[in-house]
């Protein structure tokens, strides 16, 4: 058995949150800058430009991208042949506390539905654990912003319903999203499963890498075809009208029950800032 | 392009267009849900609403000798409801981004105010443009928290005006 040590956990999830809110990822740059040069109004082009603007003043500042730097998200794989010594949530939610203070990030979660009341450390993170063979532990760490969050959504489908009744959701849902979610966007969806597994497999889509694509054959038709039908939609940057409503499509899926489809769609904002760290 | 200080007239109203780009300078005030939700219950704020702008922002903690975090604006949707009690009472200017419901629409055009739009996500470009920030009001809403803000050449774009265009369905 491995013993991994908490303290260098702590210290990746810390070093990480802090990192993925200062530095937007260069291949989503790229996408950004291509959407840039698609635009033909001057008020998307101009949009498109304040984006890439803002990541050069926070990358080269070293300050936050977005005053939303969310909820952290942790995707945590631990390998079976791994041994802790004490509680790796809690090493988590210490990183989160220590990076949230020392990056000067804003505290975004309150304790209670109704009170409202700010946890003051940004803890805790939201963690779904899964085992994996090995002797490693993989920590997909991710700052979701709520605007993005609130318009995303869960709807169990009916199996006749099918690939026509899965894309008819995605293309509503995006377009009644309009401009809150901050488009351009990068949709994670969801298929199969249950209620709850779908909202995981959708973000989990969320963590892919940008220029990969479904394994399946039917399933990356269906990614690049939503692709090509949300971008036709026409919602374009911060929902001004536009060429570029989405920057991706990712789709994972799970076996399902005879009688579901149950279809989940979480959206991300432009300013995905995620990272994988392994141990 | 067009250039407005506070605080804002019913003549600045009329001139502002869909689609237009505005900077502003002067003093603007933060706002989001829980913010307002307290205000509009308050007989005597501290600063006049009439003619003011509000700007739904929680911005992240600033670092020393900075004015302020990073402070792109949230989803205006949420306090659709709750500008109405304060447009009645004079609030002319709202910046956030995204579309608002149709009574929010109404309510504004029979107030005499507009709705301005700033760039989702460039939160580090747009603290650029503000000067100071001095808390006034809610110091345990924390980030949500109202904010006293100067601004220069902020910049926005009017999202409804009240010849009742929409940039969303432009």
């Amino acid at each position: 058995m491995r013993k991994i040590n908490l303290l260098e956990v702590t210290n990746i999830v810390k070093k990480s949150v802090i990192d993925i809110n200062y530095n937007l990822d260069q291949s989503l740059v790229s996408l950004i800058r291509k959407a840039k040069d698609r635009e033909i109004k001057d008020l998307s082009i101009s949009i498109l430009s304040d984006i890439l603007e803002n990541q050069e003043i926070a990358r080269k500042g070293q300050v936050p991208l977005c005053q939303d730097t969310g909820v952290v998200v942790v995707l945590l794989e631990v390998g079976t042949e791994v041994t802790f010594e004490g509680d790796i949530y809690e090493a988590i939610n210490e990183g989160v506390r220590q990076g949230y203070k020392e990056g000067f990030l804003r505290n975004s979660m309150v304790f209670h539905p109704f009170n409202r009341v700010n946890t003051k450390d940004n803890t805790p993170a939201i963690i779904h654990t899964k085992l994996i063979q090995g002797d490693k532990i993989k920590l997909s760490i991710a700052s979701k912003g709520g605007g993005s969050e609130n318009m995303s959504k869960v709807v169990m489908l009916t199996p006749s319903e099918g690939i026509q009744g899965v894309k008819k959701l995605v293309l509503d849902t995006v377009f009644a999203a309009g401009g809150k979610p901050c488009p351009p966007i990068i949709v994670g969806i969801g298929i199969g499963g249950n209620f709850e597994k779908s909202a995981i497999l959708a973000k989990e889509a969320l963590f892919r890498d940008l220029s990969d694509s479904s394994h399946d054959e039917t399933i990356k038709n269906l990614e690049d075809e939503l692709y090509e039908e949300i971008n036709k939609l026409g919602v374009g940057p911060m929902g001004v009208g536009g060429e570029t409503t989405c920057l991706a499509v990712k789709i994972n899926y799970f076996p399902m029950h005879i009688a579901s489809l149950p279809v989940a769609i979480n959206i991300q904002c432009h300013s995905a800032r995620h990272t994988e760290v392994e141990l | 392009m067009i250039s407005l200080t506070t605080p804002i007239s019913d003549s600045d109203i009329r001139s502002l267009k869909v689609g237009e780009k505005v900077l502003l300078s002067g003093t603007i005030y933060t706002a989001r849900d829980q913010a307002h939700i307290r205000l509009i219950k308050e007989d005597n704020p501290p600063f006049d609403i009439n003619g003011s702008v509000i700007y739904y922002v929680g911005p992240t903690p600033n670092r020393p000798n900075m004015p302020i975090g990073a402070s792109g604006p949230t989803s205006s949707y949420r306090m659709d409801k709750l500008a109405v009690p304060l447009m009645e009472k004079g609030l002319k200017l709202m910046i956030g981004k995204g579309d608002r419901s149709e009574e929010f629409r109404t309510q504004m055009i029979k107030n005499n105010a507009v709705y301005l739009i700033s760039t989702g996500g460039a939160g580090a470009l747009l603290s650029s443009k503000i000067l100071s920030s001095e808390l006034i009001m809610y110091e345990d809403l924390g980030a949500e928290a109202i904010y006293k803000l100067t601004v220069k050449d902020f910049p926005c774009f009017v999202a409804y005006d009240i010849y009742g265009n929409d940039i969303f369905k432009n």
